[in-house]
């Protein structure tokens, strides 16, 4: 057994003073993930506030006013202009400056006077699906509850009271929802880029044709290259959790060391996708490109961004087959939901078999094609 | 002396019809030939003509297509581990990790091989000492000129004692000076008793080597002792010499050369011509010829043929037997 790992002591140790001697390969691995923390933490918020929004009031009274102090009221719109002419109304939307143009009636005072049913027009650009589905549910929720409101005149109570109520996320806080997935796409990053670097610059280098002329064994090759990864992997996740918790105060309700557990596996997924990367690509740009393939899925289709249940059959089929799914699972229910081994021990069985297999798959590969290169 | 597969006494390499393809390609097409231990065996031939594939399948890189190879009396198929023991290797582009220092790349390659620390130790102290390497200890690979990574690259291949050296293109790109040294180095190290297989371009790297074999496109055409192949009747066919004719006017007097009846060839190495002429052709009739063309001549003298002639005359040889397979 000792055998077949021969020559895993000499390239760990050598695989250390790399790392050592190129400080700067580890600061930027290191940091450029919390840069993309920040960016994603602070900078993006899925809740939709704030629509620009054009109106022409032809009507311009008490009751049409009220309308409009409403809509502004519920945070959703923001009136940039006043326009008085269906024209300026569409141009306004044509151009970009609003989202959202609202024309109330000449005679919308009126028809609520005499009881009678009063039109808004209510134009939404629909080129952003989000925006607009936000419009519509706001616009109509608003229409529903003033229409309620003038039919229960003296403010009975509705028939039916829907309470609904946030869980784990109480304030919707996009921090929460995000860096949770991000934790999976960024170790993915980190420890594919370097392993399939690592590999990758002793080919070019001649290095590794060397080392098989050596009695090096593959295997000890192979995991001499991979645990200073998957430390680095380690201190990765350690510092992501910190800065999420500290910095992005998302409160983390599960237990940290069932994460590290559960994490393992899907390290091993990592390095050995840098491993395949690496018995592919001849050069670093080359890594670059087939690593950049391998992200994609798992960011599009992992449920990070886009909630899986959503997709088309097929891709929701595909996504069972990507292993930042089952880590996004465990992450965010850890974190945010207090989950435990118990609730998540499927998606830890999962990690554990896709990283079993991959690892033999990258181990026969490295085998096959980097020795015989 | 000689070198002939015949011979006995230990053998290092013995490669038995050797076969390697990639695709419909044939990179080693039936190359056999023997290395005695202690030689140092110049491997020659053109780029691309599969020097570097025959070194990569006797050091276990490469799977034979066909024939079979025994290195230090194993195997290479099933034994190769043990044969990766028992050889240094040393690639044309120096394989050093450029970011380690000097004595972290002897320490690392000593560690590949599980030299106890003791004799590592004692192994980088024998190196360092002789490949000239104290003042270098600390700099980075990267900071070395091309000599003395050379050396290093040497250093590291043959740290664990191996008995048998592949050194594939070891002067390419090095001053002339380090590659004086290195050779002086390799007669030191053979004087110990170590076989070295070295792959070159150059022909006077060649004519120091104990035994030559060149080869052209996938065929061995030439193996043996320089002086055992100058002798050959294809290099020095019975009834011609060969002679150096020294002319200010080399490019006229080659231009005329080559239609007098009696020159078999003619080539222009420098300030002059080297042709090999039939016997009949008098020197004296020669030099009266050029001169009655009104060609300059300083000197004609009779020239024992170079490894390069040799090895020209063998690949026209080759080339013309080639055709005469094809028609």
């Amino acid at each position: 057994m000792r055998n077949f790992f021969r020559g895993f002591g000499a390239i760990f140790y050598k695989e250390v003073l790399h790392v050592r001697r190129d400080p700067a390969t580890l600061f930027f691995s290191l940091v450029i993930p919390l840069l993309q923390m920040v960016v994603l933490g602070f900078g993006i918020d899925t809740n939709i506030r704030q629509i620009n929004t054009v109106v022409y009031n032809a009507d311009d009274r008490r009751e049409s006013r009220e309308l409009l102090d409403r809509l502004k009221n519920s945070d959703t719109f923001h009136i940039v202009r006043y326009v008085q002419n269906d024209g300026d109304l569409n141009d306004a939307i044509i151009a970009g400056k609003a989202r959202v143009g609202i024309k109330i009636p000449v005679d919308y005072s009126d028809h609520l006077l005499h009881n009678m049913s009063a039109q808004v027009l209510v134009l939404i650009d629909g080129s952003d699906s989000s925006v607009a589905g936000q419009a519509i549910n706001v616009t109509t929720a608003i229409g529903l509850d003033e229409s309620l409101r003038r039919v229960l005149q003296d403010r009975a109570s509705f028939a039916v009271d829907m309470r609904p109520k946030l869980l784990f996320n109480p304030d919707s806080r996009s921090p929460n929802f995000f860096l949770p997935g991000l934790t999976a796409i960024l170790l993915l990053n980190v420890t594919t880029f370097l392993t399939a670097f690592s590999i990758v610059r002793e080919k070019e280098r001649g290095t590794l044709e060397q080392l098989f002329v050596t009695p090096v064994r593959p295997m000890g090759l192979l995991f001499g290259k991979l645990l200073p990864y998957l430390v680095i992997g380690f201190s990765e996740l350690t510092l992501i959790l910190t800065f999420m918790r500290f910095v992005f105060q998302v409160p983390i309700h599960g237990n940290v060391l069932v994460l590290a557990f559960l994490s393992l596996p899907y390290l091993f997924v990592s390095l050995s996708i840098g491993i395949l990367v690496s018995s592919k690509a001849n050069s670093q740009s080359e890594a670059i490109q087939l690593a950049f393939l391998t992200f994609l899925p798992s960011i599009f289709f992992s449920g990070y961004i886009f909630p899986r249940e959503t997709m088309p059959l097929i891709f929701y089929v595909i996504s069972y087959f990507i292993p930042a799914s089952y880590y996004i699972n465990i992450t965010r229910g850890i974190i945010l939901r207090g989950a435990g081994l118990s609730h998540l021990w499927l998606d830890g069985l999962a990690l554990y078999a896709m990283g079993s297999v991959l690892l033999l798959i990258a181990a026969r590969r490295f085998q096959n094609k980097v020795i015989m290169a | 002396m000689g070198a002939t597969p015949q011979m006995n006494g230990e053998v290092a390499i013995s490669a038995e019809h050797l076969v390697r393809r990639f695709g419909n390609f044939t990179a080693v097409n039936d190359v056999s030939f023997r290395v005695q231990k202690g030689e140092i065996f110049g491997f020659l031939g053109p780029n691309g003509s599969g020097k570097t594939t025959v070194i990569k399948m006797l050091t276990g890189l490469l799977p034979l297509s066909g024939g079979r190879a025994y290195v230090e009396g194993l195997d290479v198929r099933t034994d190769s581990e043990a044969v990766r023991e028992r050889i240094g290797y040393m690639s044309q582009n120096f394989s050093l990790y450029y970011d380690l220092t000097v004595t972290e790349n002897l320490q690392f390659y000593g560690r590949i091989y599980s030299l106890e620390p003791a004799r590592l130790k004692r192994r980088i102290d024998e190196i360092v000492q002789l490949n000239g390497l104290e003042p270098y200890l600390n700099r980075l690979a990267a900071q070395l000129s091309g000599g003395w990574k050379q050396r290093l690259a040497l250093g590291c291949a043959m740290l664990h004692e191996p008995k048998l050296l592949f050194l594939d293109e070891p002067t390419a790109g090095i001053d002339p000076v380090a590659r004086r040294q290195l050779w002086d180095l390799l007669f030191e190290l053979s004087g110990h008793g170590i076989t070295f297989f070295v792959t070159t371009h150059y022909m006077d790297e060649a004519e120091r080597c104990s035994h030559v074999a060149y080869i052209y496109y996938g065929k061995l055409i030439a193996d043996g002792t320089p002086n055992s192949l100058r002798e050959l009747p294809d290099v020095q066919p019975p009834g011609t010499q060969r002679v150096e004719i020294t002319t200010p006017e080399v490019t006229r007097a080659l231009r005329f050369a080559r239609h007098l009846p009696g020159i078999r060839s003619a080539t222009i190495f420098g300030q002059s011509i080297h042709a090999l002429i039939e016997d009949r052709f008098n020197l004296d009739d020669l030099r009266e010829q050029l001169l009655k063309n009104g060609i300059a001549v300083t000197e004609i003298r009779p020239l024992a043929p170079s490894l390069e002639d040799v090895f020209v005359e063998l690949t026209y040889k080759h080339q013309a037997m080639l055709e005469a397979a094809r028609a």
